[in-house]
């Protein structure tokens, strides 16, 4: 046993590509049999992703999903951000760059949009909890954006450590939620188009469940969000710990 | 060659994340502004200029398709390494604080794409796969 584990962990990237390539074809059996292809299988698939990291999570008490247990470490590798950031620029070989400038602006006005009204949500849900120190607002209402942007956000304007665990946890809802709804709620926000996939970019943000939400709607989408939300994560690390921290100082005062 | 297409993609990638990791410190925070987006530019203006000059021979071309076709295999694997058990048992506030606001920006979604004129749908643009 002992000697199986180690040599999975030894060829860990060769291993996650196996283990993928059957959960992809399990789901393109579900979603055929059981759904009548109404649900792609690429969404079924990311879902039984998150079902996987959540097992992992249990079992291991660890934070990186199924990648803990030592002889699935390889999907680490291949889920990291590298091989994910090589496949998403190659994913723009299909894109057209006049749709970009075209949407250009408005991919632009949703980004700050997008953060402004998640930092508010955010901000609300903490109100409601009780908060009303201008730090801990702050640093949940960054975290509503992603769960890069709060801790980098409660770090500099020095949070407390239960807080900024508390927006890292939001941001993590957030991808998660973003990730299983989308394909479901494409239908209901015209979500169809190249067009509004640069919007949808830039209002949501969160990389991971942008690129794996559109990709379960429509893979020929994700070039045009991943676009936009790629300059979410660093528009939010500049503008919460700065403007809107101060806008919440002026607020709710020091606290 | 296969190698040639990969090399670009690889070149595409690394100049724009560079290209990002420098606008940060310029900005004065510790991230990567915008880095996949300036590679996509990238490797789509490389792309026109290829198409111009007749189009890169199409192992060139399999050697950067290879990795869009394996975009969704990989963001499998991501979502299995995402930090779901924080995500369901962090208690209400965080739900609501992860949830809430991606409600609001859905609702604005209709609202801006109303707001600015349709592009030709499926004019000029081909699918990736």
């Amino acid at each position: 046993m002992e000697i199986i584990v180690r040599f999975l962990d030894k060829n860990g990237l060769i291993v996650a590509f196996f283990c993928v390539g059957l959960i992809t074809y399990v789901s393109s059996v579900l979603s055929d049999r059981l759904t009548n292809r109404k649900i792609p299988g690429s969404a079924i698939a990311i879902i039984m992703g998150l079902v996987l990291a959540y097992i992992g999570g249990r079992v291991t008490g660890g934070e990186k999903g199924i990648a803990d247990m030592k002889a699935l470490s390889g999907f680490g590798t291949m889920g990291g951000s590298m091989l994910r950031d090589f496949a998403i620029v190659s994913t723009a070989m299909g894109a057209s760059f006049v749709v970009m400038r075209k949407t250009g602006w408005v991919g632009a006005l949703s980004l700050f949009l997008g953060i402004v009204l998640s930092f508010i949500g955010g901000v609300l849900v903490a109100l409601l909890w009780g908060y009303t120190d201008a730090i801990s607002l702050t640093t949940i209402g960054a975290g509503a954006c992603t769960y890069i942007v709060g801790p980098v956000t409660g770090a500099a304007i020095g949070a407390s450590s239960d807080v900024m665990a508390l927006s890292i946890a939001a941001g993590v809802v957030k991808a998660v939620f973003v990730t299983i709804a989308t394909p479901f709620l494409a239908r209901f926000i015209g979500l169809d188009n190249p067009h509004t996939a640069m919007i949808f970019g830039g209002l949501m943000g969160t990389t991971s469940g942008v690129s794996a939400g559109l990709a379960a709607t429509d893979p020929k989408l994700v070039p045009y969000g991943a676009l936009t939300a790629t300059f979410y994560t660093g528009l939010g690390c500049l503008s919460c710990p700065s403007v809107l921290y101060l806008l919440m100082r002026m607020l709710f005062g020091n606290g | 060659m296969i190698i040639y297409g990969v090399a670009i993609l690889a070149f595409c990638y690394i100049t724009g994340q560079l290209a990002g990791e420098f606008l940060g410190k310029a900005l004065g925070i510790d991230a990567n502004v915008g880095g996949v987006g300036f590679a996509m530019l990238l490797l789509i203006l490389i792309n026109d200029w290829f198409a111009k000059k007749g189009g890169p021979d199409k192992l060139t071309e399999n050697g950067i398709q290879f990795w869009s076709q394996m975009y969704i295999p990989i963001v499998v694997a991501m979502s299995a390494t995402q930090n779901v058990k924080v995500a369901v048992s962090s208690g209400l506030i965080a739900l609501l604080a992860g949830i809430l606001p991606v409600l609001l920006c859905l609702a604005m979604i209709p609202v801006l794409a109303k707001l600015t004129k349709k592009v030709p749908e499926h004019g000029d643009y081909s699918p990736v796969s």
